[in-house]
């Protein structure tokens, strides 16, 4: 499903942000990827629909290659959804508008159809009945759970997760990461989270970033009950 | 003492008139294209094409740097030698050209406001660059350029005076035209002074208006 072959990401200055990455993630899973902040997470998250430019290496999703230079990148992200940690709702458009304008713009789905989708997926995230207010008269925890309507709105192969709990107090954490447990395996799924329970819950394999590398790729019960590397087990003991 | 002669303009009314209308007329068609040309010069200033970015920025520079008037001679005495251009599209060039420069930093400021996880997100649902500034960044861009738009277009309605360096008959050549046969400058560019500052206080007003109205949530 998504192949990243020898993956790197230089920032101003020559260090690394990601560093020499190579993974397969197959159709379905439900990838955590964990480590400590500053360790790469969210710039692999964005080297996959090309928020930030690769250096070296390719990543193929679903078949069609990634390399900066040749590579539609609106096709891609047609297929790839990102969910962010500030949700980046469009502020001036209701929740259903929300959902409603990328089928129109992108998919060239007629409004009645956009309007049903909307709708449904709304209802699905446990949105009904909120459909006509704004981002600002939404909870954080309702705002993150339009993003991800929203993202699965465009029918993604691929979800991407850039710690979509983080900016939410733990109540609406809940609904939220509820919502990402319902979404388990009906899409592939790469979920950056310091969410423990989650982790070993849900994810089919947990990866461990450590200073732009990777570190551990496993199970769950494997790579935090019994890391491979040091790094990786200091860090457990630290969230645990 | 100054001596006082009010009688004297009523008899003038039509004249004036007529040149209040050309004064709203050169606004108008210099706010119009005004405000497209800068739209253009300020989305070329933030897309990500660099001699476009380039040139549109050398244009802002260039213009916000010399005198309007400069610009207004160089268009109808300039241009004009070699070309027949009449003093109206010479000050409706000039006042485009001018303006747009300013319009174009405006627009590029609210652009530039909207949070950048706007465009990412919309660019992560697969939208294009054309497609998300025209759906998603430009409508926020739009409601927090209005205000500084406004006092604008407010400065070119009284930038248009100049328009009479090129001897195009708007209301502050027509004002010289009556004050040297009645001589009583207090008088007459008064009551011109009261005609730009009516036009400019409805222009602010129907721009908060606007923008009351654009206050959604």
């Amino acid at each position: 499903m998504v192949r990243i072959r020898g993956v790197s990401r230089r920032f101003r200055g020559g260090h690394y942000g990601v560093r020499g990455v190579t993974l397969d993630v197959e159709r379905g899973e439900t990838l955590v990827i964990m480590g400590p902040s500053g360790s790469g997470k969210s710039t692999f998250l964005r080297c996959v629909n090309g928020l930030e430019t690769l250096d070296e290496g390719e990543i193929i999703i679903d078949g069609m290659r990634v390399d900066h230079r040749t590579t539609d990148w609106n096709k891609i992200r047609e297929e790839v959804g990102m969910v962010f940690q500030g949700f980046h709702l469009f502020p001036n458009r209701t929740a259903l508008m929300n959902l409603v304008l990328p089928q129109r713009v992108v998919r060239h789905r007629p409004a009645a159809e956009a309007d049903r989708n909307a709708r449904m997926l709304l209802e699905r995230v446990g949105l009904g009945g909120k459909e006509s207010r704004f981002p600002a008269e939404l909870s954080g925890g309702e705002k993150q759970r339009v993003a991800i309507a929203r993202a699965l709105a465009m029918e993604p192969e691929v979800l991407l997760l850039d710690e979509p709990t983080s900016a939410l107090d733990p109540e609406m954490r809940g609904e939220v990461l509820a919502v990402l447990r319902d979404l388990a395996g009906t899409c592939t799924m790469l979920v950056v989270t310091h969410e423990m329970s989650f982790a070993c819950n849900v994810a089919t394999r947990i990866w461990v970033f450590d200073e732009g590398r990777l570190v551990e790729d496993g199970p769950p019960s494997q790579v935090t009950g019994n890391p491979r590397s040091d790094r990786a087990r200091a860090f457990f003991r630290a969230v645990r | 003492m100054y001596t006082w002669h009010w009688d004297q303009v009523p008899q003038y009314f039509p004249l004036i008139g007529a040149a209040t209308l050309r004064t709203l007329q050169v606004s108008v068609v210099s706010i119009v294209f005004g405000t497209l040309l800068g739209a253009v010069a300020g989305l070329m200033r933030v897309q990500p094409f660099r001699p476009a970015r380039f040139l549109a920025a050398s244009y802002v520079e260039l213009l916000r740097n010399i005198p309007l008037m400069l610009v207004l001679y160089l268009i109808y005495f300039g241009l004009g030698a070699f070309l027949p251009i009449s003093p109206f599209w010479a000050s409706v060039v000039g006042l485009s050209v001018f303006e747009g420069a300013y319009v174009a930093e405006i627009v590029r400021a609210g652009i530039q406001s909207v949070d950048r996880g706007q465009m990412e997100a919309a660019r992560s649902l697969g939208m294009s660059w054309l497609q998300s500034m025209r759906h998603v960044i430009v409508p926020q861009a739009v409601r927090r350029s209005l205000p500084p738009l406004t006092g604008q277009f407010v400065s070119l309605v009284k930038d248009s005076s100049l328009a009479s360096l090129v001897s195009y008959e708007e209301l502050m050549l027509v004002g010289r035209q009556i004050n040297s046969r009645i001589f009583s400058p207090f008088e007459v560019f008064l009551t011109i002074g009261g005609i730009y500052f009516a036009i400019c206080l409805t222009l602010s007003l129907l721009s908060r208006w606007q923008e009351a109205r654009l206050q959604g949530p």
